[in-house]
């Protein structure tokens, strides 16, 4: 076993990095669908203020759950767009026979996630405080451990999606966009898991950001932080984690036997 | 085993199901000696080369490199190895130091801006150092890929046709420059070649693939004297045809 090397993650960090600066688009493009998103839901807030209790007694409950939401779906998508390029670039070969470890490009790829994620989300959170008079950070010290949760559960579901495209080849790209939406109505973004059938609840319990979304509305609306839900989701993600991380590098054995890190690409 | 070799491998076999790729082929290379693959399209020789790195997994047999199995231990052998093929790219939006620098840090190079610039003026790929890899030609890539994989200063060097897309004079301006790596370094090549000329003047051990079997191997004036030809060209097609030392191969 060969230890885990801190300057071979850098260095295909840097890779990375090269990339987002060779393009001003790509830099924009992150920040640009979080800002759109959030712009959206302030005015649907805004209209709503008037109309619902809910949103009355707490103006932030939707913008909140929308910038959440986006860190959940960058940090998911900001892991396995990344791991494409690699596949678009027809580059995996090259990295695999240099003395990067498998473990060391999800360490990587889990590094520019979070950068990615905080740009894009960051810009949004900005900007809400001007466009809206909207303080994301009014949440105090609790989104600390909501961020942490849909940070993990995103690159969880990162891994899962690299590891199919990686099995499947580029034409599966698309699950990359689609995978979170499918587990978005089960999450309560919107609204509490109670609002869900009763036979969906359980289910939705599994998935740990059900349990941010239902904390951060426990601190928006009854000013009170859930730690449960939050060890909870952790402990869930924990798992979810190891899962990501174990089918990942078994697809990276797998392609190693089928022989297609030689020729992954379009 | 031989204990001067660097490389051995032993009964090694690559099936997809029904098809053999490589079909239980052995031998070693001296350490510090140049050693070709030969055979046409589909004989083995990129396969081969693969389960040597460690990036296709063997369905039998055995790899030994630097006393090292692979593809077990293949980490403690790679960062003393590299590879270079016209067939593997870079990513073409970084640039050409971007790229290597990249690669410098994977392979733990110091001082990396020294050896940059020392394989810049080498492989005369200076100029473009600032483009990105994706602007480049063919015979461009080809020496900036070199470049990579010299990077680490690799006591085995692997290549997959070193002089493809290059024209005349840069393909044997790049010969002469893996010659005096070699010989300087003392580093084991393992090329791919179509280009006999080339497997002529640089090894000094042919090792002949035809689906996925050995059916020849020696020094190439050794083969050439066999077979009773005027060169390796000529070998290569008697090979490549299915003629072994003057018999026709089933």
């Amino acid at each position: 076993m060969i230890a885990v090397s801190p300057q071979r993650i850098a260095a295909l960090a840097l890779r990375y990095l090269y990339l987002l600066r060779s393009s001003w688009i790509r830099i924009v493009e992150l920040a640009y669908w979080p800002t759109v998103q959030m712009i959206l839901w302030g005015f649907i807030t805004q209209y709503l203020a008037s109309h619902s209790t809910v949103i009355h007694q707490a103006g932030g409950l939707l913008l909140s759950a929308v910038l959440l939401w986006d860190v959940l779906f960058r940090s998911q998508l900001g892991l396995s767009v990344v791991f494409f390029e690699e596949m678009h670039a027809r580059n995996l070969g090259q990295l695999f026979i240099s003395p990067l470890q498998p473990i060391e490009m999800v360490l990587a790829l889990m590094l520019v996630s979070l950068a990615r994620t905080l740009i894009g989300v960051g810009v949004a959170v900005l900007l809400a405080i001007p466009f809206y008079r909207f303080n994301l950070f009014q949440l105090g010290l609790p989104l600390a451990g909501f961020f942490l949760n849909l940070v993990l559960m995103g690159w969880a579901i990162g891994l899962l999606v690299a590891a199919l495209v990686l099995r499947f080849g580029m034409g599966a790209e698309s699950i990359a966009w689609a995978a979170i939406f499918a587990i978005a109505p089960l999450c309560g973004i919107y609204y509490p898991i109670a609002t869900l059938p009763d036979w969906l609840q359980p289910l939705s319990w599994l998935l740990p950001a059900s349990h941010v979304f239902e904390g951060m509305r426990s601190v928006l609306l009854a000013q009170t932080f859930r730690l449960d839900d939050l060890l909870y989701a952790l402990v869930l993600n924990a798992g979810y984690l190891a899962l990501g991380i174990s089918v990942f590098l078994a697809a990276i054995d797998k392609a190693r036997e089928r022989g297609s890190l030689l020729q992954s690409g379009e | 085993m031989t204990e001067a070799a660097i490389i051995q491998v032993e009964d090694l076999r690559k099936h997809y199901g029904a098809v053999r790729a490589v079909d239980g082929i052995s031998f070693a290379v001296a350490r510090g000696s140049t050693c070709a693959l030969l055979g046409g399209n589909g004989a083995g020789k990129t396969t081969t080369i693969a389960m040597l790195l460690g990036l296709l997994l063997p369905t039998a047999g055995r790899i030994q490199i630097l006393g090292e199995e692979i593809p077990r231990h293949r980490h403690r052998v790679l960062p003393r190895m590299n590879f270079s093929s016209p067939y593997m790219d870079l990513p073409q939006r970084l640039t050409v130091n971007e790229n290597l620098t990249v690669y410098a840090r994977l392979y733990g190079v110091r001082r990396i801006r020294e050896r940059l610039a020392a394989l810049g003026q080498e492989l005369d790929i200076e100029a473009f150092f600032k483009r990105p890899y994706g602007s480049l030609s063919a015979g461009q890539k080809t020496r900036v890929a070199l470049a990579k994989a010299l990077l680490n200063e690799p006591e085995i060097l692997l290549l997959d046709e070193p002089t493809a897309s290059l024209d005349p004079d840069t393909a044997d301006r790049m010969r002469s420059i893996l010659t005096a790596y070699r010989d300087r370094s003392g580093a084991t090549l393992l090329l791919a070649s179509h280009n006999m000329s080339e497997v002529e003047r640089l090894c000094d051990q042919v090792i002949m693939l035809r689906a996925g079997h050995i059916v020849a191997a020696g020094a190439p004036r050794e083969l050439i004297h066999r077979y009773g030809r005027k060169d390796m060209e000529e070998v290569f097609l008697d090979i490549a045809r299915g003629i072994r030392d003057g018999e026709v191969l089933a």
